[in-house]
């Protein structure tokens, strides 16, 4: 335990922690800010003008094609061919409808908690993961490169034990941090809901669900710390976990982008970590093949592939575990020089 | 005596494709005895911090066997780490904590009292200075700080390699007196270090390596005294007498090992009253016989065969090696 709690110590002494979770702090804030100065609550007159505003957008559409009508019949009686300029029955068929001028087109935008606050929690998870990759890499990587790690083992010799200790300190601190700024993230959108938008609708089947992409959100970014330790770990250096992680971008959204393309992979997106990434957080990542459509033969369902949330699971699930083992593994066996 | 520190026959092999096989520790034997302040020596690359590293469990061994305290290692490694203080190689230090911090974080992970860490910090000269960032300290601070953390846990054994390394003159007599403090309140310490001078000056023993093997082990004055060769230097009233000179001893059995301008150097001399009757009864007088005392440099210079030679540039890994047997007693003498 005293070995656990020197280690958040530790963490927690360590300047690059405190500037990230201060530059963390800063960037949700201004985040936040600027993003509540963008919506309006909207009141019942200006629900009202813009019900106007739609009406008369909607007479305004219906005279001018009553006018195009008139003028594609004229040409008609001239004897003039019509259907290439004003389309098949003098466009008689394509006549506005009330339903297509949308009084909110017109209103300013409002925040709606319930409908948006998902995407902001992928934000939030994203920014959190990044605090989390790079503290976590630079936690053990600086201490296998400054020495500590040495020093470290020469009071406490057993090795998995260390190792262990430092990734469950990181974690927690990283899970703290996740829990305590989520928790003020959510409050700051709450409050923009209620100041500068809408809260409505909110049951209690959307806290439950608001909470589950919480959970998922925070799940992540414990991955990503976790693997960003064990890269680090493996390397003996935090640079090995960023160039681990620029190589796996390069690779899986570049490299393997280029390739399906080139193949012709059908639903090649299947193998890009993002569209994990995006399914992780929206439950299901929907990929459409539209090389099976013969679009000349009119509307066409392409064909589709779900890749899901569990799929994702399994996919971190596995990296995570085997970035783990691989470190630990080599913890046990390796020479300290 | 106890010994607090036994190897034997401890080997490391180290197997590289494009450097072939290198054996660091090729069967390597030491101990020390409680107490005692021993100097562990080598030329670079002799084997030396791969001992020390093998020892303290960070690096593996391919065969041999341990013990500290009388307990076998690494087996029981976690169980004496608390009773073993050490630095290895240079001292390394996360560069943006201070040094009250970094023996702070070390106490607690030891589950030691706070208040041990103004004692290390007073103890190694850098009470004044613990607040500032380690990033900022000489090298020989640095140095202190690293002798202040192996010496946080109040250990049994304290094994400090270089310690002296970046020390000022005066650090480096404060250090010699610590060492000798600490022996003679139980402590028993182990010297990894290239300043024979002060090797000889503070340990009671020693343990020469070389290619991984040890050359020489035993107390200081043993070593020495099996390495004397008895050297002699006669000077005489008249320089142009020294070729006769030589000439009478030679043919008496002494060895004449240099005849130089104005002097010569005598071998395996015993008895130097000898050497100046001979003279005399050939009618040359002699002006000085000394004889010229063996120190702890000129030992290992001549053990690991590391001395100098005019043009010639020696490569790390040319010293002596030597058989299994050592020069001095057998295992514990």
């Amino acid at each position: 335990m005293s070995l656990f709690v020197t280690e958040l110590r530790r963490l927690a002494k360590r300047r690059l922690t405190r500037l990230l979770l201060v530059l963390l702090l800063v960037g949700l804030a201004t985040v936040a800010t600027a993003f509540s100065f963008s919506s309006h609550k909207l009141s019942p007159a200006a629900v009202a003008a813009a019900q106007a505003e739609s009406d008369a957008q909607y007479r305004q559409s219906v005279q001018d094609w009553k006018r195009t009508v008139a003028d594609c019949e004229a040409a008609q009686a001239r004897g003039e061919q019509t259907e290439e300029r004003f389309g098949p029955n003098c466009g008689k068929d394509y006549q506005p409808q009330p339903d297509m001028f949308d009084p909110k087109w017109n209103l300013p935008y409002q925040f709606d908690f319930r409908a948006e606050f998902p995407t902001f929690i992928a934000v939030f998870a994203g920014a959190v993961a990044l605090f989390a990759f790079i503290v976590g890499a630079s936690f053990v990587g600086a201490e296998w490169n400054t020495g500590g790690m040495m020093n470290l083992l020469l009071w406490r010799p057993r090795r998995l034990a260390v190792l262990g200790t430092k990734l469950a300190a990181l974690l927690t601190t990283v899970l703290g941090v996740g829990v305590v700024l989520g928790a003020l993230w959510t409050a700051a959108f709450w409050l923009i809901g209620t100041s500068r938008g809408t809260t409505a609708k909110m049951t209690a089947g959307a806290w439950r669900s608001i909470g589950l992409d919480g959970l998922r959100a925070l799940a992540l970014v414990l991955v990503v710390g976790a693997v960003a330790f064990a890269l680090a770990s493996l390397g003996r250096h935090t640079a090995m976990a960023l160039g681990a992680a620029v190589a796996l971008f390069a690779i899986s959204e570049v490299g393997i982008r280029i390739a399906v393309g080139v193949l012709s992979v059908p639903f090649g997106d299947r193998y890009v970590l993002s569209t994990y990434a995006q399914s992780w957080f929206l439950k299901q990542a929907e990929l459409f093949d539209y090389d099976t459509c013969e679009f000349a033969r009119g509307a066409c369902e392409p064909a589709r592939y779900v890749v899901t949330w569990q799929q994702s699971a399994l996919v971190f699930g596995i990296g995570a575990v085997a970035a783990l083992v691989a470190a630990f593994w080599t913890m046990r066996r390796r020479d300290i020089s | 005596m106890s010994a607090v520190l036994e190897i034997e026959g401890l080997r490391k092999t180290y197997r590289s494709r494009k450097r072939g096989v290198r054996h660091a520790l090729d069967g390597f034997d030491m101990q020390v005895e409680a107490g005692q302040v021993h100097g562990f020596l080598g030329p670079n690359g002799s084997g030396k911090t791969t001992t020390l590293r093998t020892l303290l469990g960070l690096i593996q061994p391919n065969g041999g066997r341990m013990a500290i305290l009388g307990q076998e290692l690494p087996r029981a490694l976690p169980a004496v780490a608390g009773s073993v203080g050490a630095i290895v190689e240079s001292p390394q230090f996360f560069p943006h904590f201070s040094a009250r911090d970094t023996l702070g974080l070390l106490a607690r992970a030891g589950e030691l009292p706070a208040r041990r860490v103004d004692e290390v910090l007073e103890l190694v000269g850098l009470r004044d200075r613990a607040g500032e960032r380690v990033k900022t300290y000489s090298l020989g601070m640095k140095q202190r700080l690293a002798v202040a953390s192996a010496l946080l846990k109040n250990p049994k054994l304290l094994i400090l390699d270089e310690p002296a390394n970046g020390l000022d003159p005066g650090g480096i007599r404060e250090m010699r007196r610590l060492m000798r403090e600490l022996a003679e309140s139980g402590m028993t310490v182990v010297l990894s270090s290239h300043i024979l001078g002060e090797i000889q000056l503070i340990c009671d023993s020693v343990t020469i390596i070389s290619l991984g093997r040890r050359v020489a082990y035993g107390p200081v004055d043993e070593v020495l005294a099996a390495h004397s060769q008895n050297a002699v230097r006669v000077r005489l009233e008249a320089v142009t007498d020294l070729p006769q000179a030589a000439e009478t001893l030679t043919r008496s059995g002494i060895r004449v090992a240099a005849t130089e301008a104005d002097h010569l150097m005598l071998a395996g001399v015993d008895k130097p009253a000898v050497v100046s009757r001979l003279l005399a009864e050939q009618g040359l007088y002699v002006s000085e016989l000394t004889p010229v005392a063996v120190d702890l440099e000129s030992v290992f210079l001549e053990l690991t065969a590391t001395a100098p030679v005019p043009g010639q540039h020696r490569q790390v890994d040319q010293s002596a090696k030597v058989d299994q047997t050592g020069t001095a007693g057998g295992w514990g003498a």
